[in-house]
């Protein structure tokens, strides 16, 4: 059962690449996209695709809970799968209201990179530990991560408005930040790239190091030490001597996976850049000229609306029952905690911004990718870096 | 203050904008060529007409949307910093020295600064219960004014407001039947149709706009609930630790309940037996499945003295287990933590030459006798008995507490040979014999543990205010959320049909059911103003 659920994943990822692919064929032609019904052939055959691999997806889902016993939603690969199925599902609601293939564009990748980046976490069926076990954590995450996937179609939304909007003629400060945007997409490929070629290779290393307070232990690598550990001392014969020393209360492990990243981003980036020769949003630039601004500000106003409350009602109110059930207080200001009020405080100031006139259209638009940043940083920092009551076992 | 008479007749409050009834300009403050603002319906709002006094002056500090969103993001970045460091419950050693010691110099100014507590500190607290104040004086400042607006509206409108609403159309020439047809497609679409001399007014959705309000008061109910907890007696929560077989008061019930810990239950996943998990359990190693503590609930009858044991009444059996806590009489047990206990430790009193065995003896913790016969002339008294061993500031053996962390003893170890007995200190891993060499020892064997389950004794009655809010607010961000307040009016001026349209969102959804409206008729789909108004200054 485990083995079908893991193929049917990876025909949902190839299905998803595909669709991709015919969004981008669904906007070469030379009709308007805004306002009307119709779809074009390519673009009926990439929602097509698009709702096949959500559907594979679904399989996938579903068989790895019965192979479990339980909602496949409780470890790092788990959640940040379920995630990117959830965008895949919220971006197919969204587009039957608005018929939008240029949406699709937008959003697949993002779905894709989340799916890539979830597979770099192992990917073993885990034990719930006694906490877990209720089905609140089917409830609650489920509801929480549908919600911010809603939430996350407003970025997709809000990149379009950017690319379309901002002038790319001359450097300035809004180009440089929407490159950034790009830039930081392209840097979650590399992290993928990086991974997949380490683990493909089965590079190990392990060093003997001394922690902040003076244990001394073992820790592998799965990636050649750039920064190595604190008075690390490499095990490993023909092991990748460290370039840096970290003091010890630095990760070095989780650093050295972070520059390694970078570096491959940075490598893909420039890459990309000699090939299209002009920075990446000025060469997406061409795909959104037929679409109107106000539509897609709307789009990503809708979006933020459509899941606001069910972000609500997952992250905040399913997790403070459940939290009440479990740890006998409803709220505890755990760093999880914090960071789905910070998530919801963001989104609400966002909807009071959005009755005065002024934060309309780009303003709005840098909103929506700012919450985008917020809820990635509450799904990968806060699960990684700052552990607490929610830390999955992660790399 | 005077009321504003409209051409229309209508009487309007002080500070209106645009009329109540017919939507004609009142207070021509913005620019005549510009779409209408028609938010909160250009009603008269208690802080865009008053500035003069204090309460005036802090009414409308604390109206503003602004101010809102400003206590919103400050109230956001102040939560980002209680997530640097692990606040104050979360850490197991005195607060000022786990920051310095586990962060250093960072560490140490983060809990000088006072981010350590910080969600508990009077600065969030203030910023909390300014948002409070905020939400209450926003709504009563529009939710007034605007249900007095939308009730006072009538369908003829002025010609005005019709022209600088964002969708509006006019129409030459139209069918007779063409008005029919629309009424009759306005109707299959749900809206509610009002007709005044021959102009016509379709509206749906109107409760949508009572969404922020409700939701407003559901997040006020439910500060509120929090904050009741610093009432005494409405909020319980405390720590209780039951040894297995004993039997204690759950505290705060007037020692009216007692919990008997029968057995405490640590289960691990069985790589064997849960095959699905085999790998997973083979990287972390152990996985915990289950915490239980197996307890019975007694009640006591009658009074007792003091001093004399309760009698008690057996109220229920139950598994203690994470997710699954005791409830009674408005009271949770949960099952918290454990710790093991030494409950007894067993010696074998041992020739140290020949290593032969002359018996062993238990000590039990809780009972330790005075003196252990082992037959045969042999015999060991316990002459000291320190249940949690220390050296105290002289370097005399001591003991920090009564519960058995770390004992010690001074045994005296009889024998035959030596009647007067043989002297000997024993703790964990340490032997020492303080009068020369001894010809016996006693030879550790083994220890017996104790299992004691912690839970987490809980009554929360602000619980029903906070569900109650909870409650309130999802209701009306969803009533807020999930519908639109749409008006669609199509009147008769100058001959002419003019048909406009406003939503308070979801402008694309409204075009698409006007488009199906005036299907089958020759009237035309009104313009978006805003998008042309957009193209003008060369946008799109």
């Amino acid at each position: 059962m485990a083995t079908i659920s893991s193929n049917l994943l990876f025909i949902a990822f190839i299905l998803y690449l595909v669709a991709t692919l015919f969004y981008g064929g669904s906007i070469k032609s030379k009709k308007e996209l805004n306002e009307k019904k119709e779809t074009n052939k390519w673009g009926k055959i990439a929602v097509v695709l698009t709702i096949v691999g959500f559907i594979a997806q679904l399989g996938y889902f579903i068989t790895r809970w019965i192979a479990a016993g339980h909602a496949p939603v409780s470890n790092m690969f788990e959640f940040t799968t379920f995630f990117g199925m959830a965008l895949v599902g919220a971006f197919i609601v969204i587009y039957f209201i608005y018929r939008t293939t240029l949406l699709g564009l937008f959003t697949m990748p993002v779905a894709i990179l989340v799916i890539a980046y979830a597979s770099m976490f192992p990917k073993d069926i885990t034990p719930l530990i006694p906490a877990l076990q209720s089905y609140w954590l089917h409830i609650h995450v489920t509801t929480a991560a549908i919600g911010e996937a809603i939430l996350a179609i407003s970025f997709a939304a809000g990149l379009i408005y950017l690319v379309k909007a901002i002038d790319q003629t001359k450097l300035n400060k809004r180009n440089f930040w929407l490159e950034v945007v790009m830039f930081a997409l392209v840097a979650v490929l590399g992290f993928v790239a990086v991974s997949t070629v380490f683990s493909a290779a089965g590079y190990h290393e392990k060093f003997n190091w001394t922690d902040k307070h003076g244990t001394v232990a073992v820790v592998e690598y799965t990636m050649p030490a750039i920064s190595g550990p604190h008075a690390g001392e490499l095990l490993t014969k023909d092991g990748f001597k460290p370039l840096i020393e970290m003091p010890a209360f630095i990760n070095a492990k989780k650093l050295n996976t972070v520059i390694w990243s970078l570096m491959a981003g940075i490598l893909l980036y420039g890459l990309i850049r000699l090939i299209l020769r002009k920075r990446i949003a000025a060469a997406l630039q061409p795909l959104v000229k037929n679409i109107k601004l106000d539509f897609v500000d709307e789009i990503s106003y809708r979006s933020v609306l459509i899941g606001f409350p069910v972000f609500t009602l997952g992250a905040l109110i399913f997790a403070m029952i459940w939290a009440q059930m479990a740890w006998s207080r409803f709220w505890g200001w755990d760093p999880k905690e914090v960071w789905a009020l910070i998530t919801w405080l963001f989104y609400a100031a966002f909807l009071h911004l959005r009755l005065s006139k002024g934060w309309h259209g780009e303003k709005s638009a840098w909103l929506a990718v700012l919450g985008f940043v917020i809820i990635m940083f509450n799904l990968v920092a806060v699960n990684l870096v700052i552990a607490g009551l929610h830390s999955y076992a992660g790399s | 203050m005077k009321d504003v008479k409209c051409e229309c007749g209508h009487v309007n409050p002080h500070g209106t904008v645009l009329c109540e009834a017919c939507g004609k300009v009142l207070d021509e403050r913005e620019n005549k060529d510009q779409l209408l603002d028609m938010r909160y319906e250009g009603s008269a709002r208690r802080s865009q007409t008053y500035n003069k006094t204090i309460v005036d002056k802090i009414w409308n500090f604390f109206s503003s949307v602004k101010v809102g969103v400003w206590l919103i993001i400050i109230t956001l970045l102040a939560s980002i910093l209680g997530t640097i460091l692990p606040q104050k419950m979360y850490i197991n050693l005195p607060p000022d020295v786990y920051y310095e010691q586990e962060y250093g110099w960072f560490g140490k100014l983060y809990y000088q600064l006072g981010l350590h507590d910080l969600y508990g500190s009077w600065w969030y607290l203030l910023l909390i219960s300014m948002i409070g104040i905020s939400l209450v004086i926003c709504s009563l400042d529009r939710v007034v004014p605007l249900y007095k607006a939308l009730k006072a509206q009538r369908v003829t409108r002025n010609e005005g407001f019709l022209k600088r609403q964002r969708l509006f159309g006019t129409n030459h020439v139209i069918d007779d039947q063409d008005f029919d047809i629309v009424k009759k497609h306005l109707k299959e679409k749900h809206y509610h149709v009002r007709e005044e001399n021959g102009d016509l007014l379709a509206e749906k959705g109107r409760f949508s706009r009572w969404g922020p309000y409700v939701n407003h008061v559901g997040l006020i109910i439910f500060l509120f609930g929090g904050m009741l907890r610093f009432f005494p007696g409405m909020y319980v929560n405390e720590n209780l630790w039951v040894k297995e077989g004993e039997t204690t008061a759950v505290p705060e019930t007037g020692e009216t309940f007692y919990l008997q810990n029968n057995q405490f239950i640590l289960q691990h996943y069985d790589k064997n037996k849960d095959k699905a998990f085999e790998k997973a359990i083979e990287q972390a190693g152990e996985v915990v499945k289950n915490y239980q503590s197996n307890v019975v609930l007694y009640k006591r009858v009658g009074e007792s003295l003091p001093g004399e044991k309760p009698k008690l009444e057996k109220v229920t059996d139950y598994k203690v287990r994470v997710n699954h806590p005791l409830t009674f009489d408005g009271y949770s047990v949960f099952q918290s933590s454990f710790r093991s206990e030494l409950k007894a430790m067993t010696f074998m009193l041992t020739n140290k030459n020949t290593n032969q065995t002359f018996g062993e003896m238990k000590i039990n913790f809780e009972d330790p006798k005075e003196k252990y016969d082992l037959g045969n002339g042999y015999s060991v008294k316990i002459l000291n008995y320190f249940p949690d061993f220390e050296f105290d500031k002289n370097g005399d053996p001591s003991t920090k507490s009564r519960v058995p962390n770390n004992p010690a003893f001074i045994f005296q170890m009889i024998s035959p040979e030596n009647p007067d007995g043989e002297k000997s200190f024993v703790a964990i891993k340490q032997t020492i014999e303080p009068f020369g060499d001894n010809t016996y020892k006693m030879a550790f064997k083994g220890i017996e543990t104790k299992n004691v389950s912690g839970f987490i004794v809980r009554k929360d009655s602000t619980l029903w205010v906070i569900i109650l809010g909870g409650i309130l607010f999802m209701i009306g961000v969803i009533q807020g959320a999930y519908w639109n307040h749409r008006r669609i009016w199509v009147q008769n001026k100058n001959g002419q049909i003019w048909i406009a349209a406003h939503t308070n969102k979801n402008w694309y959804g409204l075009k698409r059911e006007i488009e199906k409206v005036i299907e089958d008729t020759k009237l035309n789909m009104p313009d978006d103003q805003l998008q042309s108004e957009q193209a003008d200054k060369g946008g799109v």
